[in-house]
């Protein structure tokens, strides 16, 4: 056989080898350029700038105790922490509410299907960064100074410096409350695993919903009384020109969570709307002629089917929203890439910034698709 | 009232969506109109008063705060600065449109000089142009290409000048509307070519081609915008040999180009997917070069099937230039942030991105209309 380069098999070997070469070189040059402009400018490569001191204040931190002489490393863990809190909370708020406006949509009555439409209209042509920058601006120029915050039962206080509420002081016996709460839950679990095999082989109902709640509250609830009931607040009050004692809510985590939220609802809603056009209007007069009730109607037939089309693209929604959640660098939520950028700017370390945000937001966006195509198999038609 | 009592008969959209009255409903005038879609049922009726009710009071709040308290121009003072008391008296009850009138110059053209404004609004009319004409079906040929490349190198000549009688304006004075139009035209122009390459090297047999397209869309479509504007902004000039560079707005340029090419790259594949194999192989039977196939049989095809979504990814794109703020770049979002900088304009936050928000609004709402239209016209063939 003579080597031609008609020959396909030839063809694709040349182009491929000529393709690794141009990246090879390419990468190589980048590379060498790098490394040269870096020597001139004195920048030493490398993660061991992690573990010096930070020295960056970070206004928000539930999680860790954070203080500025702790190291780089802890201070982005609390971004990565940080990030995580405001994309685990949209997306559950984001769902609620996208669903809930998905199936006002669809409402016979006009008035709500026409107010969700301009709804999702509204929300989905705005630009995401544009909206957050004006509920931050809302909040700080319409909510009053922590002097004349608006005060509900002298516990709870709203001001432009965010909303503070009570919260419990830490025991060592509310460790046990958490371990009833896990308990709880893994019972629950097993409740519901038992009801529905026992509905598989006899036809018995057994009301595992409410067994679960029962147990999910009261297992936590036991625990903290067999331990004493140790119980002690924490207030908001006013001390000097702000707050002390208390949680809070800070008008950036809000602003964050809102724009998140209510912009990710409005491409939630209009999934939610074609999932359920897309099953068949038979389905449900089908399952009403068997006399279920309307509400089973929905919840027994359609929602399964209707799931079916709508998680796919439910899924990359969810990862915009954990992506979109960067946005937070511009209104000045110690997130991941806001206290990365403040990192780079301190120490030079460009490359190994943008790095870190980019592996993490790697591991995130690989986490979410990993769970929903699990979850996507699991509710999958399983056909002959 | 539950929400399922309100909740449609699946399957049936809102009245207001169907061209026709569902079958066995009575016909006749606005009376009955009210009671089918308004007043159907108990939960109907309550509904529709307290969403009535919430919009009515909506609607008033706001007509009060932008028409009839709102102030509409301010005196100067001695110095000659603006004179804002006026609008502080109202005390968030108003708008204070006077920053708009003070400031529109401002938020349309940035820091451009002052005299040669003419060119980036003759700029603005030039996009829209392009875009009603790529919008008309007739002109959908080769001359469109040559349109674009004529229209977009005049925009060039217009913005930055330095011959044919224009003077030079550098990079660094552009700003405000115009900015965020060249960001997202020029950025889906250059990324368009791109695509079809990633797409097409997506689907390659070859394993080392579309290896490094699949990592190279999954790797972008997994990292939020903003981290890449960051590569953009701090890691570009390192890459490149010292001596070379590039400014700001080139750079964030590049880096919108790499991150919309990757997605398109795979609205581009759903069309190369979406074409029957029999096309392929009717290609392959004549005789046809790989390159021959894809440019007379497949790519004339599958690009028409995804006209409707590659409109989506640009209102996307169009919305996600406003990222550029972050990375202090002078887009419409920036100069409205900028605008409200002053001390005498600071506070009024709100009236300066409802401002901006009508702005984004009015494109992206009529890019959304045109794309939905033009799906429903093209996918005539496939109803029944």
């Amino acid at each position: 056989m003579r080597w031609t380069f008609s020959d396909p098999v030839v063809r694709g070997v040349v182009y491929q080898v000529l393709m690794i070469g141009l990246v090879a070189w390419l990468v190589g040059w980048l590379a060498s350029n790098t490394m040269h402009n870096l020597e001139v400018r004195r920048i030493a490569s490398g993660f061991g700038f992690l573990s010096r001191e930070a020295g960056l204040p970070i206004g928000d931190s539930p999680f860790i105790d954070y203080t500025p002489e702790r190291s780089y490393l802890a201070a982005l863990l609390v971004g990565v922490l940080n990030t995580l809190r405001v994309a685990v909370i949209g997306v559950v708020l984001a769902t609620l509410l996208g669903t809930a406006i998905g199936i006002a949509r669809l409402s016979r009555n006009w008035l709500l299907a026409r107010c969700a439409r301009a709804y999702v209209e509204v929300m989905r042509n705005l630009p995401l960064l544009l909206q957050l920058l004006f509920w931050w601006a809302l909040f700080r120029e319409s909510l009053p100074g922590p002097r004349e915050a608006i005060r509900i039962l002298d516990t709870f206080f709203l001001s432009n410096r965010g909303f503070k509420y009570p919260l419990p002081v830490p025991e060592p016996a509310h460790a046990w409350v958490l371990a009833g709460l896990a308990a709880g839950l893994v019972a629950a679990l097993a409740v519901a695993r038992w009801a529905r095999a026992r509905q598989a082989a006899t036809g018995a109902q057994f009301p595992a919903g409410w067994a679960a709640l029962g147990l999910v509250l009261g297992c936590p609830l036991a625990a903290f009384l067999a331990s004493g009931a140790p119980l002690e607040w924490s207030r908001p009050a006013l001390r000097g020109f702000n707050f002390a004692g208390g949680g809070t809510l800070t008008p950036e985590f809000a602003a964050l969570l809102i724009g998140l939220v209510t912009y990710t609802a409005a491409f939630i809603a209009e999934i939610v709307r074609s999932g359920i056009q897309a099953v068949p209007h038979g389905q449900s007069e089908a399952a009403l002629s068997l006399g279920l009730p309307r509400g089973r109607v929905l919840s027994l037939v359609v929602l399964p089917q209707a799931l079916r089309v709508i998680v796919p693209p439910m899924t990359s929604q969810y990862l915009n929203l954990a992506k979109n959640s960067s946005l937070a660098v511009a209104i000045g939520y110690p997130d991941l890439v806001s206290i990365a950028n403040t990192t780079m700017n301190q120490t030079g370390q460009a490359i190994e910034g943008v790095a870190i945000i980019m592996a993490v937001y790697l591991s995130i966006s690989l986490s979410i698709s990993l769970f929903m195509n699990w979850y996507n198999r699991r509710i999958a038609l399983v056909e002959r | 009232m539950t929400p399922m009592a309100s909740a449609p008969a699946p399957g049936h959209p809102a009245g207001a969506t169907s061209p026709r009255p569902p079958p066995g409903g009575p016909g006749g005038g606005p009376l009955d109109w009210a009671r089918r879609n308004l007043f159907g049922s108990w939960a109907s009726t309550a509904i529709t008063l307290v969403m009535a009710y919430l919009l009515l009071r909506g609607l008033w709040g706001f007509f009060s705060w932008a028409v009839l308290e709102a102030v509409w121009t301010v005196p100067a003072n001695a110095n000659g600065q603006p004179d804002t008391r006026t609008c502080r008296e109202l005390k968030g009850t108003g708008a204070c449109w006077a920053l708009i009138v003070e400031k529109h110059r401002f938020i349309f053209f940035g820091t451009y000089p002052y005299e040669e404004h003419w060119r980036p609004l003759l700029c603005i009319f030039l996009f829209v142009a392009l875009y009603a004409a790529s919008c008309m079906r007739r002109f959908w040929n080769r001359n469109l290409a040559l349109v674009w490349i004529v229209g977009l190198s005049v925009i060039a000549w217009l913005m930055w000048g330095g011959f044919l009688g224009l003077p030079y304006v550098e990079n660094e004075r552009w700003g405000g509307l115009v900015i965020t139009l060249v960001l997202a035209t020029f950025g889906i122009a250059f990324a368009f070519p791109v695509a079809i390459a990633l797409a097409l090297g997506r689907r390659s047999r070859l394993p080392a081609i579309s290896t490094f397209c699949v990592t190279y869309i999954e790797l972008i479509r997994g990292v939020p915008l903003i981290s890449v504007l960051f590569m953009a902004s701090v890691m570009f000039p390192l890459f490149l040999p010292e001596g070379m560079t590039f400014d700001k707005l080139l750079r964030a340029q590049a880096g919108i180009v790499l991150f919309t090419a990757a997605y398109l790259a795979e609205v581009i594949r759903g069309g190369l997917q979406a074409l029957p194999r029999g096309q392929y192989e009717a290609a392959d039977a004549l005789g046809l070069s790989w390159r021959l196939k894809t440019l007379l049989v497949v790519l004339p095809q599958a690009l028409r099937l995804v006209i409707p979504p590659m409109v989506n990814s640009f209102i996307g794109l169009f919305k996600d230039t406003s990222l550029v703020v972050i990375i202090g770049i002078f887009d419409l979002l920036n100069a409205a942030k900028t605008a409200i900088v002053e001390p005498a304009w600071q506070g009024f936050g709100v009236e300066a991105y409802v401002f901006v928000s009508i702005i984004y609004f009015v494109f992206c709402f009529a890019m959304s209309r045109y794309s939905e239209g033009l799906e429903s016209e093209l996918n005539q063939h496939r109803r029944r």
